[in-house]
């Protein structure tokens, strides 16, 4: 990725036709195989975990229950009785994601995440959900909430532009958050593995130099191993608040 | 439930009603994630919220610009509109009553965030 002395910290998240001549007629590229391997990997997961089905669970099936439990007691905990349908959504949700993050994580691998195109489809996903369910649940008192109560009726030409708008941020935040810390996390990886090899090269000083950049590394894979898993779980964990509010009276 | 096999020796009942009991939605102060993880996610959702809202109104005003020929006009309003909408994302985010999860925040709009 990085050539002699240029560093083109972007190139690793240009897409290009994978699977020889049938993905270049499909237009198959990294981006949609990673999320296919992402979705694979956790039915796999889930299948081959829950598969022995025993009393007692060893220990692929106890991983296995202890990832259904951790969803199922947030989305019951955030959202409430209703959680319990939404359980599924959030739960698929969070181990794409989480799952996607964690592969891009590998050497010749790719980040889906990291695609703005990617995490706004995933947003608009949860956005459209929880107005609907809004609509749904709430009827035409959904749209009160933009006056906030008590404020004087001469302030709503003001209020409720603001309110209109602090909420239709909700999917912008959401998909720049994933898709932001994904890109910074990978665009660093890449710099400082530029680093090491531009040091390398400036001879016997600089290759003892070139082990610092390499050190960095690892400790930022430790730390992009942390913000993976954060981020999967703040879009988690926000798609439940969307979708409390949803349900509410 | 004539056979009762449960080596705890409580009654099918009151472990009927302890299941019960669990399952039901618990109240806004026991909701609290609490932990790490969710202090954290409070973090870094916090920049984001400031941005995203200003994003959206930049977005809008250009938008509504180019469509009905008003040049700066609409771009200016909706730029401070999203602007204030961004603070009051954060503000909602970090509210000392933030923390007690209730459906709508006291002012009525909706929710944090």
């Amino acid at each position: 990725m990085a050539a002699g002395s240029s560093i083109d910290a972007l190139g690793q998240f240009e897409l290009h036709p994978v699977l020889g001549a049938l993905g270049e007629s499909l237009r198959f590229s990294q981006s949609p195989m990673m999320m296919i391997v992402a979705a694979l990997l956790v039915l796999a997961f889930l299948y081959v975990g829950m598969r022995p089905a025993a009393v007692v669970p060893g220990r692929l099936q106890a991983a296995a229950e202890m990832c259904y439990d951790f969803i199922y007691n947030m989305a019951v905990d955030t959202i409430g009785v209703e959680g319990k349908a939404f359980f599924p959504f959030v739960f698929t949700l969070f181990f794409f994601i989480l799952a996607g993050n964690y592969l891009g994580l590998l050497p010749f691998s790719f980040a889906f995440t990291s695609h703005i195109a990617v995490t706004l489809a995933l947003a608009l996903m949860v956005f459209c959900l929880s107005i609907i369910v809004s609509l749904k649940v709430q009827g035409a008192k959904f749209f009160a909430h933009f006056m906030p109560a008590g404020a004087p009726k001469a302030l709503a030409p003001l209020l409720i532009p603001i309110e209109i708008l602090s909420f239709l941020s909700r999917p912008v935040s959401l998909s720049i958050r994933l898709f932001a810390n994904m890109v910074a996390g990978h665009v660093m990886f890449d710099m400082f593995a530029a680093f090491t090899i531009m040091l390398a090269g400036l001879g016997f000083f600089g290759e003892i130099i070139a082990v610092g950049p390499v050190v960095i590394n690892i400790a930022l894979m430790a730390l992009e191993l942390l913000v993976g898993a954060l981020q999967a779980y703040v879009f988690a964990i926000l798609t439940c608040i969307y979708l409390r509010e949803a349900v509410a009276h | 439930m004539d056979k009762d096999n449960d080596p705890s020796g409580e009654s099918f009942n009151r472990r009927l009603e302890a299941a019960r009991e669990r399952i039901k939605p618990r109240k806004a102060a026991e909701r609290d994630t609490g932990g790490t993880m969710s202090d954290l996610g409070l973090v870094i959702r916090s920049g984001t919220e400031l941005v995203s809202a200003l994003v959206v109104g930049v977005g809008i005003g250009w938008g509504l610009d180019h469509w009905l020929g008003t040049k700066p006009w609409f771009l200016i309003v909706f730029s401070l509109l999203g602007g204030v909408a961004g603070v009051l994302n954060v503000w909602r985010l970090v509210r000392p009553d933030a923390i007690s999860t209730k459906a709508d925040g006291p002012d009525g709009g909706p929710g944090r965030l």
